[in-house]
């Protein structure tokens, strides 16, 4: 057994953070990447995987254009009934489409490993959860930003507002916020093909009601002072989330 | 004692539970600059959890890993930059090109020059021509090898294997042989699962059996030429 | 085998007489109210539920930190226990509340804060139990039920101000004047005495149940080591 206090010292020495030595004779130092680069990295990653083979933004479209076509005969969307439940037909539709996306976002980098990929480069793990939000969150304003004049059109309503959009995107960052986490988990679990919105919805509860509050009172021509306290919620969830779900994305990826 | 350079994997009294089932049970564990082990032992020893520590991907519940002057978990950017890692999963995203794949794993390593590494690495396992091609339309085989490619892509000293061969056919075993081959000729560290005895006994340099969550027995090629692999193999999970 | 500690078993036989006591005190002791009526007197345990549901929510997200920071496997036998005899007290609050709502609201249900707030920590507690079950290993599912547990702590109190943003009938029974027309009352001296002492109670109820719960958790555990330990 070499336990003698040579190597006890050396241990000692290679804790110390300000002496890392590197004792190996290779010439290739390796640069580790900044967050910011990594987590550009992962959403180029996403964004060009998609581009060529829109599988995942395609399924949330079709899905969110039958999600409004059951709504439209489920709720007989005539133009009084129309002007009230605009904000929540909008925001069921996205809450499923999200999920959707989410999902299969998640299951994308699990299936082939690619996880354990990510996993071990030498970045900071919230360049992970980062990189995977911001490309969560850019699959799901496409869908919106889609979704939108097609609504607009069907119904004849103008959606796009200033302040709606506004509205749509904080809601937006604040479920992809948490969602993008609670999949991180669901993909790792047996029932996982079936237990991201149950964990999702519940939890982003708050977020979906404040915006469809804000989102409503827009739509009904509300001043902005009118909306102030959901829209507020909405940014404090948003704060509070991305905080919470950045400081514990680590436990939910490491063994 | 004879005098030697610190070896670049030391691993002193690893345990590692799982709640209340204990996998390995107090391993030490060191490998020489340059060696190539074959880990092997029969399903269940523990050889993909031991493996999956050294890759930094999963943290010891006791012990201490210090791999290349760096410990884990403590300092694992360190080791991961350090490190490539090869399994039977080939973690690669098949809607982006060879290309596209070791261009997005050179960024998330910070490489320098990322063009001309890449060709290099290309031409290393034998891809230069399926250079813009899609990773979906890869055979399994090729896939392998754009996953070793990937593994090197940050010229790792420390490289990792579990079980490269599952899944491949004979031809592609082969390539896959030459493949690795090269990557431990060009002076790298290479511990290596898998319960191909044969393809082990081709390649490695040193044979470490692991049984019950410890190593059992640790013979070198030098060691074996008397006997065989098979009888060495055996003889250390009788005991 | 540990036996039983004595103190558990102390702690059982009070919990029981105390329970009985609160609920003399809530059938006979407290006064009839003048409005509503003898359903009125539901009010005392459905609040008392209600406060160690909401006690065990807060002790569950607290564990789970716990857990996350130590990794001591204790803190996770914790949050279980906490999140199993808080989703039994807060479903006995919901149906209490039913109970009473219906005479005094003229309905079974309202999407009122509190009730929808209570309804949504039962969907995540659900959510919770399904998590765990869809994960082998035991370190694994503590780490994901203590991220769990920490996000639905974090997410209720939002909850509950955001639906507090659409409606309420909920009385605010202590400390609010104009809670009257609501359904709201002033509680007498006897009333109050009948109300703190199910509070009382319900929380030595808890602490006992919590207390079996671990020490069935630990014992599990055992179980599963001695069977290991059998099969190695």
């Amino acid at each position: 057994m070499a336990k003698n206090p040579r190597t006890m010292d050396r241990r000692r020495r290679t804790m110390d953070k300000d002496s890392t030595r590197i004792f190996h004779g290779r010439s290739s130092i390796v640069h580790r990447p900044s967050i910011w680069k990594a987590t550009l990295a992962i959403v180029q990653k996403d964004l060009a995987a998609e581009l060529r083979s829109r599988e995942l933004i395609s399924a949330m479209l079709v899905f969110s254009l039958l999600v409004i076509l059951i709504f439209n005969f489920a709720l007989e969307l005539d133009i009084k009934v129309r002007q009230s439940v605009t904000a929540g037909v909008l925001w069921t539709t996205f809450a499923f489409a999200g999920t959707l996306g989410l999902n299969r976002s998640m299951a994308v980098e699990k299936d082939r490993g690619c996880m354990d990929g990510l996993l071990l480069a030498p970045v900071d793990r919230a360049a992970i959860y980062f990189g995977k939000s911001i490309s969560n969150l850019a699959f799901m304003l496409i869908v919106e930003v889609i979704v939108l004049p097609i609504y607009s059109m069907l119904y004849n309503v103008n959606l796009f507002q200033g302040g709606l959009l506004g509205v749509i995107l904080l809601g937006s960052i604040g479920y992809t916020a948490v969602g993008t986490l609670l999949s991180a988990m669901s993909v790792q679990t047996r029932t996982r093909d079936v237990l991201l919105p149950i964990l999702l919805f519940p939890v982003a509860v708050p977020v979906l009601l404040a915006s469809v509050k804000a989102s409503g009172g827009l739509l009904a021509g509300a001043e902005f002072s009118e909306i102030l306290i959901p829209l507020n919620l909405l940014i404090v969830y948003d704060v509070i989330f991305i905080a919470v779900a950045f400081m514990v994305f680590d436990y939910v990826v490491e063994e | 004692m004879k005098l030697k350079t610190p070896p670049i994997i030391e691993v002193r009294k690893l345990v590692k539970r799982f709640g209340s089932k204990t996998v390995l049970r107090g391993l030490d564990f060191e490998v020489s600059r340059g060696e190539f082990v074959a880990l092997l032992g029969p399903n269940g020893a523990g050889k993909t959890t031991f493996l999956r520590i050294l890759a930094s991907l999963s943290r010891p519940s006791l012990g201490e890993v210090i791999i290349a002057g760096s410990h884990l978990p403590h300092q694992a950017a360190q080791v991961r930059s350090q490190m490539g890692v090869v399994s039977h999963l080939p973690l690669l995203y098949p809607d982006l090109t060879a290309e596209e794949n070791l261009q997005f794993y050179a960024r998330m390593y910070g490489i320098p020059d990322p063009l001309a590494r890449i060709t290099e690495v290309l031409e290393l396992v034998g891809l230069e021509n399926r250079r813009s091609d899609l990773v979906r339309t890869f055979s399994r085989g090729m896939q392998q090898r754009l996953a070793i490619g990937r593994a090197v892509i940050h010229d790792p000293q420390v490289m990792l294997f579990d079980e490269p061969y599952t899944g491949l056919d004979q031809d592609a075993c082969e390539m896959l042989d030459g493949v690795l081959r090269s990557v431990a000729a060009q002076g790298r560290t290479v511990v290596m699962t898998s319960h191909d005895l044969a393809r082990a006994e081709d390649l490695a340099t040193r044979f470490d059996i692991l049984s019950r969550g410890t190593i059992a027995a640790s013979a070198s090629r030098r060691e074996l030429k008397k006997s065989n692999l098979l009888a060495f193999y055996k003889l250390a999970l009788a005991d | 085998m540990q036996s039983k500690p004595i103190t558990l078993t102390i702690l059982d036989f009070v919990s029981v007489t105390v329970l009985m006591i609160a609920a003399y005190l809530a059938l006979f002791f407290a006064p009839t109210e003048a409005v509503m009526g003898d359903v009125q007197r539901v009010f005392y345990f459905h609040v008392g539920t209600a406060w160690v549901g909401l006690l065990g929510f807060l002790i569950a997200a607290i564990s789970g930190i716990a857990y996350l920071v130590t990794k001591d496997l204790k803190w996770d036998r914790f949050e279980v226990a906490a999140v199993e005899v808080s989703t039994m007290f807060f479903f006995i609050t919901i149906v209490l509340g039913s109970i009473w709502a219906r005479p005094a609201w003229n309905t079974w249900w309202t999407w009122d804060p509190r009730l929808t707030t209570a309804a949504i920590t039962e969907l995540i507690y659900i959510a919770y139990f399904m998590l765990r079950q869809g994960i082998e290993d035991p370190e694994k599912r503590a780490r994901f039920g203590a991220v769990y547990t920490l996000l639905g702590g974090i997410s209720a109190p939002i909850t509950f101000m955001v639906i507090r943003l659409f409606r309420t009938i909920h009385p605010v029974v202590i400390g609010n004047q104009s809670a009257a027309a609501q359904g709201g009352f002033d509680m007498t001296a006897d009333m109050r005495t009948a109300f703190f002492f199910a509070l009382f109670a319900f929380t030595v109820l808890f602490i006992d149940l919590i207390w079996h719960r671990i020490r069935l958790g630990s014992l599990q555990e055992q179980v599963e080591q001695l069977k290991l330990n059998a099969s190695a």
